[in-house]
């Protein structure tokens, strides 16, 4: 096991996805086999790659003490320096398990596209995709983050344009290449402000430098650090990349999109708010409840208003991770207010619902792409009845939408049990108007359980239950084990991250305490310590105990009704068809579904309808030839926020363009006035 | 030991035994109101058993989701019967193992949530036959489900913040010793409360219990597939439901006279009796609301239901301002 602490681990490490990289894209260009064996190397090597990253993060999370590695490079300023500590090591393991899985499940998916001459081009991307997303949350250099992060970013974008034939996925991607770099300029301003303060690029000197900054400067890296994470990880309003990116790569990538790219950017928020900056004020805090607040509940209304399945999948991303982020504003502002026990609990909360919404949301996108490469559309509103013939994944996607429902004894309602207690917290016992974000925040997370709720009823009920809606979803059949193994896998997890949530959170508190947001020595103290300061709020949360009696009272109840009424008969027998006899179009659509609440929600979601009859007596118009109506809703942030900026950047350009006189003289004229200020400005100095 | 038994037995099986009778009181009560003489009161017993003496009839659309929900709707209730309080507010033990608690229920968010899982596999047992009733049902079923959960935790809270802990049990015994000034907040509560108890339970003005009109059920709609035993249970499980927001009602938003010991069977006539008298008084007035009000127009419920999130808002503002 010391091996996988060693230098040679990590190249081995970093080298199975350069070869996964590089050998997939020759395997597609030398062999002629339609790209069947670089299919097998892309994902294989992205496989055991992030396997051992895994086991890495295992040894370094057992043994309890990290390691350090640092490389000179030939450039200046940069410099190749990991760091695995129990943070890092916490995210490289849970993306690594997701990694693992989502090779698997890829492996599976990506053999429709056998022949397609792609897989080449695709596999060089997804390694370099998966090796930079779990080595993001290691490096600990900013320039070597930033160079990770732009490869992250550049690869997912080439991911997201896999399906380069469908014009939509064309600009989903651009739109995507367009918001993650407006992000990573904010990003690198931070990284460079940092620097301008502190004079390194090293994140150790920045942990070093902590509580010494000016309050002016530190306000300006973390707003700037803020925007351009948020970016990533798609809070409203900086979200409109996410919900077109997201549906559009390939259901693995998705996934791990959905379950851990964005993480990895609530990750590094963490990082510059507790590690490297002192960011725990309450108006940060207040700050991140508001907009975690927000995010929350438009995520979900616009997940409820979708009908595109990924669309749907990627909206509830949103909402996820808009819950997190609340989480993470109680904690920032009940650390600043002294109450570090709750603080940490808070944020072992945060770290929670990231977790689990990696395992469910994971979950539910692997399910969703089977249903996609069985019937061959996104569209809710072509499915039905899949349920039957894909009884797996029907199980497992049930399973996976209880979970991400909040429902007991699933492991999401955990940590939004752990959430509401946090905020309950801050309710009773912060200051007046720091208790009315705790309100705020209370509340929105109150109706985004509820509406999650609906939404995940819509979706599962519409796309696997009552009869097929089109041929695609009667010929629709399981898919093969390699994509059923991983859905199996995560479901267990879903369960086990539920029952077993006391051990779960302990280790979480142990993980984050790790960072030593204080003296370590105050914070190590055992999870029971916690729950009992917890204002007495309530018990350990018994979930085990909870699906145990639920489980022993099922049994009872059904043998007791099995044994009661043994004599009578079950007929089977048509639904009740008022007469006319059922088909698939007498069912219920998903945009009916919602139709009630996206009208009560109107104000906010602005539903949009378009209709038009046409008659074959125009005069009297009794007999109606044809009729059309379109519904959707109208897209408040690009007409509000976007169309406007970019206005105004045609705008100001075309200001600036007005010297551009295209006269020699005037040229002259401007570097001869440049050159005077300047040597103005050196006389100066 | 025995009584102990005794006392686990009683909180098993009270809420599915009493539970058709609050049904069968309040029809008799509407039956009076209305100045018809009504079915008895146990009429309900009488329609469970002959739904279970009834063969079933299942659709060929169903799947799995048709044949399990109601087991699962059915089971989720009484575990939630077993814990909540309804004449005492004792932890029910299973004899000998003092760790065994049966209060792992008690939270109220627990409850708030299992209640929020019956209505999932509820309005997925709607959708699954793909008829066109059951569909809207489900539809309208998890719109105001949506809506009514806000109402339903908020007016829990103020109780919860007051007592100092999330748990039903202890929230009672806390509640009862209280100053009167925080009556005001626990009684704003419990308008919040009321309306999400009529929400979630299928009651005028949200919806009619009665009804089978295409254009007006909501939970009736999601039923309209199930025969014989399956029926049964789901019409039990509703019982089962309404008796279990009765016994919060009157328990925390009333809480007096009920029992914190157990000695013998004869000390618990008074809570018994304290009991029945509230929960009589709250039936009069679901009685009285569904034969005085008519049922809403579907788009004003959500109005109906804002409102009892926004009562909820206001006893939790002030009961945070009193405790400070």
């Amino acid at each position: 096991m010391e091996f996988f602490l060693t230098q040679e681990a990590l190249f081995l490490f970093v080298g199975l996805f350069l070869f996964g990289a590089i050998a997939s894209f020759i395997a597609d260009v030398w062999m002629n086999d339609g790209g069947r064996l670089a299919n097998l190397l892309a994902h294989g090597a992205a496989m055991i790659g992030s396997f051992v990253g895994f086991i890495m993060a295992v040894v370094v999370l057992v043994n309890g003490r990290g390691v350090n590695w640092e490389f000179e490079s030939a450039f200046p300023l940069l410099e190749l320096s990991f760091r695995l500590d129990g943070m890092s090591a916490f995210f490289l393991g849970l993306s690594a398990c997701i990694g693992v899985l989502a090779s698997i499940y890829g492996y599976g998916y990506q053999r429709h596209f056998i022949g397609s001459g792609r897989l080449g081009s695709y596999g060089f991307f997804y390694n370099l995709f998966v090796g930079s997303l779990l080595l993001v949350g290691v490096a600990n250099q900013a320039l070597f983050f930033l160079l990770i992060w732009e490869m992250m970013s550049l690869a997912s974008y080439f991911l997201v344009v896999f399906e380069r034939e469908k014009i939509e996925n064309v600009r989903a991607g651009f739109l995507y290449f367009l918001m993650t770099h407006f992000g990573t300029a904010f990003i690198v301003l931070a990284c460079l402000l940092a620097y301008h303060a502190t004079g390194s690029f090293s994140f150790d000197a920045w942990r070093e430098a902590f509580g010494t900054l000016s309050s002016g400067t530190e306000f300006l890296i973390l707003s700037s650090a803020l925007i351009g994470f948020a970016t990533k990880a798609g809070l409203i309003p900086l979200h409109i990349w996410l919900p077109e990116a997201h549906p559009a790569a390939p259901s693995h990538v998705s996934a791990l999109m959905s379950g851990i790219m964005v993480k990895t950017a609530l990750f590094m928020l963490f990082r510059f708010f507790f590690d490297f900056f002192q960011g725990a004020r309450v108006e940060w805090g207040v700050a991140f409840l508001i907009i975690g607040a927000i995010s929350a509940i438009l995520g979900i209304l616009y997940a409820n208003a979708e009908r595109d399945l990924k669309r749907i999948l990627a909206y509830s991303t949103v909402e996820n991770v808009g819950i997190i982020t609340i989480a993470f504003g109680a904690g920032l502002a009940l650390f600043a207010l002294d109450q570090e026990r709750v603080a940490l609990f808070a944020l072992a909360a945060a770290f929670y619902h990231l977790v689990n919404h990696a395992v469910f949301k994971s979950l539910l996108f692997f399910g969703a792409g089977s249903v996609v490469s069985t019937t061959g559309t996104r569209n809710t509103e072509s499915y039905g009845g899949l349920i039957r013939v894909m009884p797996y994944t029907a199980a497992f996607f049930l399973i996976g939408s209880l979970a991400i429902s909040a429902l007991p004894p699933f492991n999401g309602f955990v940590s939004e049990w752990l959430t509401f207690q946090v905020l309950f917290v801050g309710i009773v016992g912060a200051p007046l108007a720091v208790k009315s974000a705790f309100l705020f925040a209370l509340a929105a997370l109150v109706f985004t359980s509820g509406l999650a709720l609906a939404c995940f009823v819509k979706v599962f009920g519409i796309t696997f239950l009552a009869r097929p809606r089109t041929d695609g979803a009667k010929d629709a059949c399981e898919v093969s084990w390699l994509m059923l193994s991983p859905m199996a896998l995560l479901s267990i997890a879903t369960l086990a991250l539920g029952l077993f949530s006391s051990h779960v959170l302990s280790a979480l508190t142990g993980v984050v305490a790790s960072i030593g947001l204080t003296n370590p020595a105050t914070l190590r103290f055992p999870f029971l310590e916690i729950i009992a300061s917890r204002h007495a709020f309530a018990d350990v949360l018994p979930l085990a105990m909870i699906a145990i009696f639920l489980v022993i009272t099922l049994a009872v109840v059904f043998m007791t009704i099995r044994i009661m009424t043994r004599n009578r008969t079950v007929t089977i027998g048509p639904t009740w068809d008022c007469g006319f006899p059922l088909s698939g179009r007498n069912e219920i659509t998903a945009t009916s579904f919602s139709r009630s609440l996206v009208t009560i929600f109107r104000g906010v979601l602005r539903p949009t309808r378009q209709s038009m009859i046409e008659y074959h007596d125009e005069q009297t118009r009794y007999f109606v030839k044809a009729a059309s109506i379109e519904t959707g809703l109208q897209d408040i942030y690009r007409e509000r926020l976007y169309y406007p900026a970019g206005k105004m950047l045609h705008f100001l350009a075309d200001r600036i363009r007005r010297i551009q006189t295209g006269n020699v003289n005037m040229y002259i004229l401007y570097l001869a006035l440049a050159l005077i200020g300047a040597l103005l400005w050196a006389a100066r100095a | 030991m025995t009584t102990s038994i005794l006392f686990l037995v009683f909180q098993v099986v009270a809420v599915p035994t009493f539970s058709p009778l609050m049904i069968g009181i309040i029809r008799k009560m509407k039956a009076r109101l209305q100045g018809r003489v009504g079915a008895d009161i146990f009429q309900p017993y009488r329609d469970l058993r002959k739904l279970f003496s009834k063969d079933e009839v299942i659709s060929s659309d169903a799947s799995w989701i048709t044949r399990f929900a109601p087991y699962v709707i059915f089971s989720i209730t009484l575990l939630l019967g077993a814990t909540v309080p309804l004449v005492t507010a004792i932890a029910p033990m299973i004899p000998g193992r003092p760790d065994l608690l049966l209060t792992a229920t008690g939270d109220f968010l627990v409850i708030a949530y299992l209640f929020a899982l019956m209505t999932f596999f509820l309005a997925l047992a709607g959708m699954d036959a793909g008829s066109g009733f059951g569909g809207f049902g489900s539809s309208r079923e998890m719109m105001v489900a949506a809506l009514a959960e806000a109402g339903l935790i908020f007016s829990l809270l103020p109780a919860s913040f007051l007592a100092g802990t999330g748990h039903i049990l202890d929230m009672i015994g806390q509640l009862e010793n209280l100053p009167m000034t925080s009556a005001f907040p626990l009684f704003v509560a419990f308008l919040a409360f009321l309306i999400a108890l009529l929400a979630e339970n299928a009651r005028f003005p949200v919806d009619n219990p009665a009804t089978h009109l295409e254009l007006t059920m909501i939970h009736e709609a999601m039923l309209l597939e199930y025969s014989g035993k399956r029926l049964a249970l789901m019409e039990w499980a509703g019982a089962n439901k309404l008796m279990i927001f009765i016994a919060l009602a009157v328990n925390i938003f009333f809480p007096w006279g009920v029992a914190f010991e157990f000695s013998s069977l004869q000390s618990l006539a008074v809570p018994v009796l304290i009991f029945s008298v509230k929960s009589l008084g709250l039936l009069m007035l679901i009685a009285l609301i569904e034969s005085l009000m008519a049922k809403f127009r579907i788009f004003r419920v959500p109005d109906l239901l804002f409102t009892s999130f926004v009562l909820g808002m206001i006893a939790v503002v002030l009961t945070v301002s009193l405790t400070v």
